[in-house]
C-alpha cells in the first residue's frame, strides 16, 4: 500500500547534497539522503529532507522531540518506505533492499527504546548481531558437530576478543538481558550492532535516560569505536552537551524538514536553529544550552 | 436450477448469518475495549444455553422468564471470566491470553459434560410455531423468530453504544485506552462490562441457536464460525461483524445445502483463508502502523 | 554442590552439558532408559511409548510456538499428515520404517510450510486461526478423500519393519519410539545453540527489530513451521505404527489443544520443561484412570466423569500455569536444581 516512488533517475549522485548545504568536506560522503519524504496517512513525519553522511567520523542528527529523527533511522533501516526521495548508500541506492539486505550491507543500528530479545542471554545477544555474516543452515544446526559448530566458535572467539573485552561486559555475558540495568543494556545492544560488522552504525539516542557516569562511558566507548573500527557513525541524540563533544558533521531537523547542517561550531550559532530549540532568538541561553564548555567540566 | 430452493436456503442461511452477526458482535465488543480475542465465545453461548434448559426444561418455568435468566446467567459468566481469568494477565502477551481464553473453554465444556451429560439435547420449544412467508419463500419459523429477536437485540445495542454514557466510555476506551484513563474513565470497569456485555449477545444467541438446531457439549464449534465472521469482517468492527456474519451464515447453509453438511467449514474457512492471505486486518478493520 | 567449573575452551563452554556432574546424570538417564522396557510390565511400558510419541510431537511444537512465538492450533492436524502418510506407504510399499517414517515427516513439514505462508502476512492471533484453517482442511481430507485415507474408516496397516525384523509389540516399538525421541530432542537442543535458534528466539521476542538486525522473517517462520511439522509429522508416523490404525477420528482438534497445554505446562520455550509438559499431560488421563477404577466400586457412576474431568483438568492446567506459573514446569525443575546446587552449605 506504501508506493516507494525512487527519484534518483534525476539527481546527480552524490554532488547536489554537498553543494546544497554549502559545506566543503572532502571526505567521500558513504550515506546520502535525497529529497526524503515520509507521511502516515495525514501526519508527515518527514518533508523533503536531504542531508549527507561522511565517510567516517561521527555524525550527529538532532532536533526537537517528534523532529522525525527516529523516522529517519527506520528509513534508513527500510522499515518505513518513503513516498518520496533516495538513500543513496555507498553511491548506490537502497530503494527495494529490504531490511535484513541492509543489514548485510554494514548498516546496524541500535534502537531509541532498547530492543535486546528478552529471552537470551547477553553472548546470545549479541551473537545474534552476527547472524548475516553466518551461512549455518537448518540442517548443520541439527547436526550442530562439524561446520555449524566451527562458525559458531570462530564468531564467539571474535565476540569475545573485539566486543566484550572492549565493552567491558565480561562478566554479564551469561546473564539473560532483562535482568540488566538499564545503562549496561544500552551497552549490550552497542556489542549487538557491532557483531554486525557495521559500515555504517546507527545509534538512536545512545545515552538518553544515563547518569552521568554513563554517559560518559558511552562516549568514550563511541569515540573509541571511531577510532578503532573502520566505522562511520550516524547518532541521533538529545544530550547537546555530548552532541557538541564528539561530532564531526551535525544535520538538525526541525517539524520532518532539514534545517542546518555542518560543522558543530556552525550549527550552534545558526539562528533557525536557535529558534527551533527555543523559539526565541534569545542567545545568551540557547549559547547555554548548547554550549559544551557549560555542561561538562 | 431450482430457484425457490435456492431462495428459501438463501433466507434461512441470512437468518442464521443474522445470529452469527449477533456473536461477531459480543465478540468484538470484548476485543475493541481489551484486545483480547475471546476464543471461548461459542462456549459461553453453549454455557448460557444448558442454563435455558435446566431453567425451562429441569424447572420449569415459562421460556419467557428462563431465556433474560440464562442471558443474565451467561452475562454474569462473562464478567466473572473477566475477573477471575483475564485481569491477571494484562500486560502478558496477546498470545498467552488466548490460551487462557482455549483452556477456559475446555473447562466449560467439561463442566456442562458433568452437569447435563454428552448427549445431545432437545430445547424446550417457545418459539411460535406458525409457517413464516416471505413472498413464496418459505422460513423455517424458529430460525425466523431467533433472527427477529436476535436483530431487536442487536438494534438495542446499537443505540445504547452510540448514546449512553457507557457506550461512549467503551468506545473511548477502545480508540485510547491512556487518553480515557485520563479522562476519568475508570477502565477497569470497563473491560470488565465489555465482557459482561459480549457475554449477554453471545448467551441469547446460544439460547436462539441451540432452540433451532439443538444442543450437546460440542456446541461451542459454533465458535469457529464466529471466529471465521469476525476475522472476515475486521476484528475490530462492528459493521463488518454484522455484513460477515450475514454472509458467513448464508454461505454456510448454502454449501451444506448444495455440497452436503461435511462442506459447511471447509467452505467457510476458504473464505477465511483468502481474507488472511488478501486483508488479514479483514474487510472492514484497522489496518495498525507498527513501530519499532 | 558443584563449584570451579571454570572451562578452557570456547567449545566446552558451549557444549549442552558444562559440567562433570550433568554428564554424568544424563549418563544414568539413558541408562534408565534403556533397562526400563527389560523391568517395566506392559501398562508401563505402553506409557512409556504414549510419552515418547508426546515429546516428540510437544518438541515440534515448542519449536513453533514456544521458541519462535508462532502459535499453531494444527499439531494435530500436521501429525495426522504423518500419520497417513506412513499408513499409505506401508499399504502401498515395502518401505522400511526409517524411510516411512522420513517421508512422513519431510511430508508434513511441505504442508507446515504451505499452511505458514500467510505469515509473512499474517502474524500472532490471525496466524494461530490460518493454522486452525488449515486444521479444518486437513481434517476434511482426511475424511472425505476415500481413495488416499480409507474416508471415516481410516486406513489399519502392517507393523513396521526394518531388516526383516517387525515392530509390533510395545516392548518393540518402545525400541523405535524413545531412541528417536532421544536424538530428535537433542537435535532441537542443537538448533538452539546456532545461529538458527538465535533466528527463532529473535523473531519471537521482537520480530521487527530482528529483521533490522538481519534477520529474514519469512524465511525463518517457514523454517520454523517445517521443522516443528516435521517433528509432528514423525510423531504421526509413530502414533500410525503403534496403534496400527488411523482415523480423521484420531487427530481431532482437542488434540491440538493437549499439544498446546504440554507445551505452556512444561514451558514456552524450554526443551527440557517441553519434555516434561508431554510426560505429565500423558500421565494425568492415566492417573484419571486409576483413580476412576479405584472410585468405581463404591461410585458405580465414576467412568462416566472421567472424559468431562479431563477436560475441566487440562483447561484448569493451562489456565493455573499461565496466571500462576507462566514459565511452566521447566521454571520449577530449574528451582529445585538452584535449591541442591549449593546444598547443604546454603538453600
Amino acid at each position: 500500500m506504501i508506493l516507494e516512488c525512487d527519484l534518483t533517475t534525476t539527481q546527480a549522485v552524490g554532488s547536489d547534497v554537498g553543494a546544497a548545504s554549502g559545506k566543503t568536506e572532502h571526505n567521500k560522503n558513504i550515506l546520502e539522503i535525497h529529497n526524503l519524504s515520509l507521511s502516515f496517512g495525514g501526519v508527515t513525519a518527514l518533508r523533503d529532507v536531504s542531508f549527507r553522511v561522511p565517510e567516517q567520523g561521527i555524525t550527529t542528527v538532532i532536533g526537537p522531540n517528534g523532529a522525525g529523527k527516529t523516522s529517519m533511522f527506520n528509513c534508513i533501516s527500510g522499515f518505513y518506505q518513503p513516498q518520496q526521495g533516495s538513500i543513496h548508500y555507498q553511491g548506490k541506492p537502497l530503494t527495494g533492499v529490504k531490511p535484513p539486505a541492509r543489514a548485510a550491507l554494514g548498516l546496524a543500528r541500535t534502537f531509541q527504546n532498547i530492543a535486546l530479545f528478552r529471552g537470551m542471554t547477553v553472548l546470545d545477544n549479541i551473537k545474534l548481531g552476527a547472524h548475516v555474516h553466518m551461512k549455518s543452515g537448518l540442517l548443520a544446526s541439527l547436526a550442530y558437530f562439524g561446520p555449524a559448530r566451527r562458525e559458531e566458535m570462530a564468531v564467539r572467539r571474535e565476540v569475545e576478543r573485539h566486543i566484550i573485552d572492549f565493552l567491558e561486559i565480561d562478566h554479564i555475558r551469561r546473564q539473560p538481558v532483562a535482568s540488566l540495568p538499564y545503562g549496561l543494556q544500552k551497552r549490550v545492544e552497542l556489542a549487538r550492532a557491532l557483531a554486525m560488522r557495521p559500515k555504517v552504525l546507527m545509534l538512536d539516542e545512545p545515552v538518553a535516560g544515563m547518569n552521568r557516569e554513563e554517559k560518559e562511558d558511552m562516549a568514550r566507548f563511541i569515540l573509541d569505536i571511531r577510532e578503532e573500527w573502520d566505522v562511520t557513525i550516524l547518532m541521533v541524540e538529545h544530550d547537546m552537551a555530548m552532541v557538541m563533544d564528539i561530532s564531526d558533521h551535525i544535520a538538525v531537523l526541525n517539524f520532518g524538514q532539514v534545517i542546518a547542517e555542518g560543522l558543530p561550531a556552525d550549527v550552534q550559532n545558526n539562528a533557525e536553529v536557535i529558534e527551533a530549540y527555543l523559539g526565541t532568538r534569545d542567545m545568551d541561553s540557547l549559547r547555554h544550552k548548547l554550549n559544551p564548555e557549560s555542561e561538562v567540566a | 436450477m431450482d430457484w425457490l430452493f435456492f431462495g428459501e436456503i438463501s433466507l434461512a442461511g441470512l437468518a442464521m448469518g443474522g445470529l452469527y452477526g449477533l456473536i461477531g458482535l459480543g465478540f468484538v465488543i470484548i476485543y475493541k475495549a481489551t484486545r483480547v480475542i475471546n476464543f471461548a465465545i461459542g462456549e459461553i453461548m453453549m454455557f448460557a444455553a444448558y442454563l435455558f434448559l435446566a431453567f425451562a426444561g429441569g424447572m420449569e418455568m415459562s421460556p419467557w422468564v428462563a431465556l433474560p435468566l440464562a442471558v443474565l446467567g451467561g452475562s454474569v459468566l462473562g464478567g466473572v471470566i473477566e475477573k477471575v481469568m483475564i485481569r491477571p494477565m494484562l500486560g502478558e502477551s496477546s498470545i498467552s491470553v488466548v490460551m487462557v481464553t482455549i483452556g477456559l473453554a475446555s473447562i466449560l465444556v467439561g463442566l456442562v459434560e458433568l452437569g447435563w451429560g454428552a448427549d445431545p439435547q432437545l430445547l424446550p420449544e417457545f418459539l411460535p410455531r406458525k409457517p413464516v412467508f416471505l413472498g413464496e419463500l418459505y422460513l423455517a419459523p424458529k430460525i425466523a423468530y431467533g433472527f427477529l429477536i436476535g436483530a431487536t437485540l442487536l438494534l438495542v445495542y446499537l443505540l445504547y453504544f452510540r448514546f449512553s454514557r457507557g457506550g461512549v466510555a467503551l468506545r473511548a476506551t477502545a480508540s485510547d485506552q491512556a487518553a480515557a484513563y485520563s479522562m476519568g474513565i475508570n477502565v477497569r470497569r470497563v473491560f470488565n462490562l465489555a465482557w459482561v456485555f459480549g457475554s449477554l449477545a453471545a448467551s441469547l444467541a446460544g439460547v436462539l441457536v441451540a432452540a433451532t438446531g439443538g444442543l450437546s457439549p460440542q456446541f461451542g464449534a459454533v465458535g469457529l464460525s464466529v471466529l471465521v465472521v469476525v476475522i472476515v469482517g475486521g476484528l475490530d468492527s462492528i459493521l463488518g461483524a454484522l455484513i460477515a456474519g450475514l454472509f458467513i451464515g448464508w454461505l454456510e447453509t448454502v454449501a451444506g445445502a448444495y455440497l452436503g453438511g461435511q462442506y459447511r467449514m471447509p467452505a467457510t474457512f476458504a473464505v477465511l483463508a483468502v481474507i488472511l492471505v488478501l486483508r488479514p486486518y479483514g474487510l472492514f478493520g484497522t489496518h495498525e502502523i507498527e513501530r519499532v | 554442590m558443584r563449584i570451579g567449573d571454570a572451562k578452557q575452551s570456547y567449545e566446552a563452554d558451549e557444549a549442552i552439558w558444562t559440567s562433570s556432574t550433568q554428564k554424568f546424570w544424563f549418563a544414568v538417564f539413558l541408562l534408565v532408559l534403556a533397562v526400563f522396557p527389560f523391568v517395566a510390565d506392559a501398562y508401563l511400558l505402553y506409557i512409556g511409548c504414549l510419552v515418547g510419541i508426546a515429546v516428540i510431537s510437544t518438541t515440534g511444537l515448542n519449536i513453533l510456538t514456544g521458541f519462535t512465538g508462532l502459535i499453531s492450533l494444527g499439531q494435530a492436524g500436521f501429525m495426522g499428515v504423518g500419520g497417513y502418510t506412513v499408513a499409505w506407504f506401508s499399504l502401498h510399499t515395502a518401505l522400511p520404517f526409517p524411510l516411512t517414517l522420513l517421508l512422513a515427516g519431510l511430508l508434513t513439514a511441505a504442508v507446515g510450510i504451505l499452511v505458514g505462508l500467510p505469515s509473512l502476512r499474517v502474524k500472532g492471533l490471525y496466524l494461530a486461526i490460518a493454522t486452525l484453517a488449515a486444521s479444518v482442511f486437513l481434517h476434511f481430507i482426511f475424511a472425505e478423500w476415500q481413495a488416499v485415507t480409507g474416508g471415516m474408516g481410516g486406513l489399519s496397516l502392517p507393523p513396521a519393519h526394518l531388516f526383516g525384523l517387525t515392530f509390533q509389540s510395545d516392548f518393540e516399538m518402545y525400541f523405535i519410539i524413545v531412541p528417536l525421541a532421544v536424538v530428535m530432542v537433542l537435535a532441537a537442543k542443537n538448533v538452539f545453540r546456532t545461529r538458527t535458534g538465535r533466528a527463532f528466539i529473535a523473531i519471537r521476542d521482537r520480530d521487527i527489530s530482528a529483521e533490522i538486525l538481519g534477520i529474514n522473517l519469512l524465511r525463518y517462520k517457514l523454517m520454523s513451521f517445517a521443522l516443528s511439522s516435521f517433528y509432528a509429522g514423525v510423531a504421526g508416523g509413530l502414533f500410525a505404527y503403534f496403534y496400527r490404525v488411523v482415523t480423521p477420528e484420531s487427530f481431532p482438534l482437542s488434540l491440538s489443544i493437549f499439544y498446546l497445554a504440554a507445551v505452556i505446562v512444561g514451558g514456552m520455550g524450554n526443551l527440557l520443561g517441553g519434555i516434561l509438559g508431554a510426560a505429565f499431560m500423558t500421565l494425568i488421563p492415566e492417573m484419571l484412570n486409576l483413580l476412576t477404577a479405584t472410585l468405581t466400586p463404591f461410585y458405580p457412576n465414576a467412568p462416566v466423569f472421567m472424559s468431562p474431568m479431563l477436560g475441566i483438568i487440562f483447561g484448569a492446567l493451562i489456565v493455573g500455569f499461565l496466571i500462576f506459573e507462566p514459565n511452566g514446569l521447566g521454571e520449577i525443575w530449574q528451582r529445585v536444581r538452584r535449591f541442591f546446587r549449593l546444598w547443604p552449605f546454603r538453600n
